[in-house]
């Protein structure tokens, strides 16, 4: 995981209001761009079917505790995932203000 | 003509079956495959300018498209080639996912109509869309229609002659971009407040509040299971057992002259000159009482609650609160659905194992709930039994269940090759049940209860009867009485139970009444009756879906655990 979001990183570095996260790190509530899915064919095109794929704007409602499912709405419509699926689900989220926390992670 | 109702999961395509066809509904799997699906027939009236005969509807399990992912995906293809005519239930407040179905429905050249169901929540939730113009651009009808209420039926019921094949062309690779470009021609969003339905559905899925609304739930609905199970009980079942049906099993009695091999099978011993629906086990007194008068008012409360939940939307949310949990045990979320069934009945319990992904987790999900789980038809009987004694024991048997149900899976989980699936499903808004719906699917499962399971209550009380008219239980338990007693607690004749039990749990239970059971004794019986094996429709059904080697397997832990917890819980409280 950590690996995929190095790479992805220099890319994003033009983009100063914005950031790349999986959906394990989005905040509750947040809302976000679907940038890359990380998964098989088989995986990619059952969330596809949900309506969970690249360029879709989805809103993270909760997660539950402990490595627990998260709960996203994509349009009018919500589905839950497991923490595993969701940490391969990239999304582009729009930062308020920039600091040192970004680097920390990269 | 064979007409098919097909779409996503959760867009109210059941209740839309339910409004087209009659009574007759008929449940079957998929030739070869434990698909499910229902298949009713509907009247074509002449009067709508229909041919005035009768058509098959069949009901194809929910799919998000045509291009399979799991088993029951690649049925539906399956059976699209076997129709006549496509009605595709489209969930009018999620158009996108469901015109990704309809596009490719419209590509197998099959005469197509769209019901644009859920109309009245769409317009709730502020989505309105130009019927007209998606008419115009897909090229085949499209009718608005509210299941629930029955609005649009009428005109979706007289467009089937006017089903066309569409003629809407488009390259495989662009489908989501035309999805896309016909949503913008037909579909407005006004932007809504969160209602307060919405509020309630988003806090009943967040942990902090979700989880203690599950046990609230899950409180309150023992408690309007046993209000009434126990109301039903009381006011209707025994009084008529008592005051109208011993009196005339007392004649008949007379009749055939109080005693004899005949009089034994089917009015059993008289108890004081009487009849005793819980110790002359005759045929028909206890035989009939046992799924009548005791075991069906609970069957009734526990399905109609179980019905609600289901149609409400509540269980997905379930899904997701228990997932951590069920994930120790090696499996996620959606295993609670067997688990819940197996309350009702374990033969649904261990059918709707189905719905997990691999081997591995059907295997564990089958064989705690085989063993952990007490179907209701046995908890009526142990509550029955033990009320007079108050909760306590109630509570132990239950909480023992539990701890066994927890252990058991962690166990599986560390030992058995192969890793956890993942959750992966559709959260669907809550909405209130359709009444006829849930009435039709209430009745269906009480059918199927009777059917089931008076035959094996019946073979059950026979065979009793013919065990202790021989004496066969009293030489078998001279050979277990170490066993039963020494290990257990039990005393030796408990072992008649414990050979019944195998036919039917509720029996076996009714067959401790005469053995005067102390409170730790009855509690000792009823989580080995619960745990030892499970009766032969479950047993046999647990064979069909898991296969004869993983069934002995299963069988194995059963017993093993058994004798394990049964003397664990004999050395705890066996001196109360």
């Amino acid at each position: 995981m950590e690996k995929i979001l190095s790479e992805l990183k220099p890319k994003e570095k033009g983009k100063a209001m914005s950031e790349i996260v999986s959906v394990v790190k989005m905040e509750i509530g947040q809302t976000g761009k679907i940038v890359e899915i990380h998964g098989g064919a088989g995986m990619s095109l059952k969330l596809e079917n949900l309506g969970i794929r690249v360029g879709k704007e989805i809103k993270k409602l909760n997660q539950q505790a402990m490595r627990g499912p998260v709960v996203m709405a994509v349009g009018k419509s919500q589905v839950a995932i497991g923490f595993g699926m969701a940490t391969r689900v990239l999304v582009e989220v729009g930062k308020e203000e920039e600091n040192n926390e970004n680097s920390s992670n990269g | 003509m064979k007409i098919l109702l097909m779409g996503n999961p959760n867009v109210g395509k059941s209740v839309v079956f339910s409004r087209l066809t009659g009574a007759h509904v008929i449940v079957s799997n998929y030739p070869g495959t434990t698909v499910e699906f229902t298949k009713g027939s509907m009247h074509l009236p002449e009067e709508l300018g229909l041919s005035g005969e009768t058509a098959e509807v069949i009901d194809v399990p929910g799919v998000y498209s045509l291009e399979p992912t799991s088993r029951a995906e690649e049925v539906a293809l399956e059976m699209l080639k076997q129709g006549d005519l496509v009605i595709n239930v489209v969930n009018t407040t999620n158009l996108e996912r469901s015109l990704n179905l309809t596009l490719q429905l419209l590509k197998k050249k099959i005469p197509l109509i769209v019901a644009l169901n859920l109309w009245d929540e769409a317009k709730h939730t502020g989505i309105k869309i130009d019927a007209g113009k998606l008419e115009q651009s897909l090229g085949v009808p499209c009718i608005p229609t509210c299941a629930i209420t029955g609005e649009g039926f009428k005109e979706l019921v007289s467009k089937i002659k006017e089903a066309k094949i569409g003629k809407y062309e488009y390259e495989e690779e662009e489908r989501w971009h035309e999805v896309g470009n016909i949503i913008t021609e037909v579909e407005e969003v006004i932007h809504r407040h969160h209602r307060f339905r919405e509020r309630i559905a988003d806090a009943s899925i967040s942990p902090k509040i979700g989880i203690p609304i599950a046990f609230m739930l899950l409180f309150a609905t023992f408690h309007v299971i046993r209000f009434i199970g126990e109301g039903l009980i009381g006011y209707v079942f025994e009084p008529f057992f008592d005051n109208l049906w011993a009196p005339l099993m007392l004649k008949f009695s007379n009749i055939l002259g109080g005693d004899g091999f005949i009089h034994n099978i089917l009015i059993g011993r008289l108890v004081d000159e009487k009849i005793d629906f819980g110790e002359s086990f005759g045929l028909l007194t206890t035989g009939l009482f046992v799924p009548f008068g005791a075991v069906l008012p609970y069957i009734f409360a526990f399905y109609l609650i179980l019905s609600f939940l289901e149609d409400s939307g509540y269980l997905p949310r379930l899904a997701v609160l228990v997932d951590n949990i069920m994930h120790r045990l090696g499996l996620h979320g959606m295993a609670i659905i067997p688990m819940i069934l197996g309350l009702g009945c374990n033969v649904p319990g261990a059918l709707s194992a189905r719905i997990l992904e691999t081997k591995r987790e059907r295997f564990i999900a089958a064989t705690i709930m085989a063993i952990a789980v007490p179907c209701m038809a046995q908890i009526a009987m142990v509550v029955g039994l033990m009320g007079k004694h108050g909760a306590v024991g109630l509570g132990i048997v239950f909480g023992t269940l539990f701890i066994v149900w927890i252990i058991l899976g962690v166990l599986l989980n560390k030992t058995m090759k192969g890793e956890s699936m993942e959750i992966f499903l559709e959260i669907p808004p809550y909405r209130l049940p359709y009444l006829q719906g849930l009435v039709k699917k209430v009745w269906m499962r009480i059918i199927w209860f009777v059917k089931e399971a008076v035959p094996w209550v019946l073979a059950g009380v026979f065979i009793a009867n013919i065990l202790y008219t021989l004496g066969i239980v009293d030489v078998i338990s001279k050979y277990t009485a170490p066993l039963i007693s020494g290990l257990l607690g039990l005393p030796k004749e408990a072992v008649g139970a414990l050979l019944l039990g195998f036919f039917r749990k509720d029996v076996a239970v009714g067959m401790l009444v005469p053995l005067n059971l102390t409170l730790s004794q009855l509690i000792v019986a009823s989580v080995v009756l619960t745990m030892y094996f499970p009766c032969v429709a479950t047993f046999a059904t647990l064979v069909k879906e898991l296969g004869i080697a993983a069934m002995l397997k299963s069988a194995a832990i059963m017993i093993v655990s058994t004798l394990l917890v049964g003397r664990i819980l004999n050395l705890v409280i066996g001196n109360w």
